[in-house]
């Protein structure tokens, strides 16, 4: 490999360029200016205020998500100088308040990159958390000039965007990474920039699943009111004797789906998400049989309770299979086999559910 | 974390003579796929691959390969149906005024 020839920056005469992070001058979480003219800088608050709190709740829910971001450029952490390190994030609010309320006592400078609001994981594998931006930015704040240094500190996850031996050839800063989770930054601060080996693994604790059981109830309940919006329209038609038992037989999967296999996602046999789903499902659809009176006094017609069982797992099975876009550790290759292998099985067990479950509506039909 | 995905799957391709022992792969990798011994890397365990492409993006030599993308059923699933590249939402696709990321 040759040696990596290192490009001098643009703009290294004259004034500094603006600092777009200035437009921030006015929000809440900006306790001061660093500086004056076009070197100011906004120094950020390490402190989350109920607002910020508020905000990630909001996000969880999805509300408002899409539009959640801080302007980019550069901010200061206490008071950074020449010598500061220079952390670079993305311009998601609740990924820059993820890295500030970790940072109180600590001198540095924050270089929040254009990720259009997404957090860093997510925005590296789209690219916007990439090196064409990290390289632009760099040179965008003038950062070769503010800082004697020529280090940059990245999350380890954006690596997946970020190219370390380009970014160094471009800008001439060295990329060092931190580690997965802005939580250990002290730490790793602290031991002089070493990471242990539990910083550079990526978690995924029932925690993590909890935060986010909201999104994927948020994201299922629009074709469950399609569901049941048809079920109403067959109702009012005759040809559908739909009530209670079917409402929250339909609400139980989908929490299933969205928020118990997910939660339970490590102790639940099998390596398949649809699996893992459709076990539970199949609980569920087995305790409803037996909620209706099963096995010795049945409220609950036989095509009715087959088609529970064949509806619901696949149901729970389906949802929870796309819970592994939410996850930190399934592969596109394992996806791809996991639903080559499944989504044969939860259509046709589906498909013949629905067809019981419109059976009394064609026996209606017929009985005219 | 004990949690692991289906075995045999990941694209990881590794080639230990363009190696030059700079550690970029173990130090980005996530689950600890690599570990460097002797100025040399290593595969541990590919099973923990959940092809990001991190590593083949930091290595300076092109030791390491990937097919990377992301392991999301939704995206897979738009991505069969679109016959386009799987993809979360995103940029791209909030410029048309559509919704954004729908998983990450």
């Amino acid at each position: 490999m040759p040696p990596a020839t290192v490009r001098k920056l643009s703009g290294t005469l004259g004034p500094l360029p603006p600092n777009p992070a200035m437009g921030s001058a006015k929000e809440k979480w900006v306790v001061g200016i660093l500086g004056e003219g076009p070197s100011a800088v906004p120094r950020v608050s390490t402190h989350l205020r109920a607002a910020d709190r508020f905000g990630t709740w909001k996000s969880r829910w999805t509300l408002g998500r899409d539009d959640y971001a801080v302007l980019p450029g550069l901010y200061a952490v206490g008071s950074p100088d020449r010598t500061s390190p220079v952390l670079v994030t993305a311009n998601y609010k609740m990924t820059f308040d993820a890295v500030r309320k970790e940072l109180a006592g600590v001198d540095a400078w924050l270089l929040v990159l254009d990720t259009k609001g997404v957090n860093v994981w997510c925005a590296a594998g789209k690219g916007t958390f990439g090196t064409k931006e990290l390289v632009r930015r760099v040179d965008a704040v003038g950062l070769a000039r503010r800082v004697s240094h020529r280090t940059l500190v990245l999350p380890q996850l954006g690596a997946v965007g970020v190219a370390a031996h380009e970014t160094a050839r471009a800008t001439g800063f060295r990329v060092e990474y931190g580690p997965v989770h802005a939580e250990d930054l002290p730490a790793w601060l602290a031991a002089g920039r070493v990471a242990t080996p539990a910083m550079r693994r990526v978690r995924f604790d029932v925690r993590d699943r909890l935060a986010l059981a909201p999104a994927e109830l948020v994201f299922t309940f629009k074709p469950a009111l399609i569901a049941l919006g048809a079920m109403f329209l067959l109702n009012v038609a005759g040809l559908g004797f739909y009530g209670l038992v079917d409402l929250y037989a339909l609400a139980g999967a989908l929490f299933v789906g969205c928020v118990l296999a997910p939660l339970l996602l490590p102790l639940l046999p099998g390596r398949m998400f649809a699996l893992k789903g459709a076990e539970l499902g199949l609980i569920w659809a087995v305790a409803v049989c037996l909620l209706n009176g099963w096995p010795d006094a049945p409220t609950l017609a036989w095509p009715k309770a087959l088609a529970y069982l064949l509806v619901l797992p696949a149901l729970a099975g389906f949802l929870t299979m796309n819970f592994t876009g939410s996850t930190t550790y399934t592969s596109p290759s394992g996806v791809n086999r996991e639903m080559r292998r499944s989504l044969p099985a939860m259509v046709v067990a589906a498909a013949l559910g629905v067809l019981l479950l419109l059976g009394d509506g064609v026996a209606a039909l017929f009985a005219r | 974390m004990k949690a692991q995905y289906l075995k045999n799957v990941a694209t990881l391709r590794y080639d230990a003579a363009k190696c030059i022992g700079c550690g970029r792969c173990a130090e980005v990798c996530p689950h600890a796929v690599f570990a460097v011994e002797d100025r040399l890397a290593r595969v541990v365990d590919r099973d923990r691959c959940m092809e990001c492409g991190a590593c083949a993006l930091n290595c300076p030599t092109g030791a390491i390969a990937v097919h990377a993308g992301v392991g999301c059923a939704g995206a897979i699933l738009l991505g069969m149906i679109t016959g386009k590249e799987p993809s979360c939402g995103g940029p791209e696709r909030r410029e048309d005024g559509a919704s954004g990321a729908s998983c990450c």
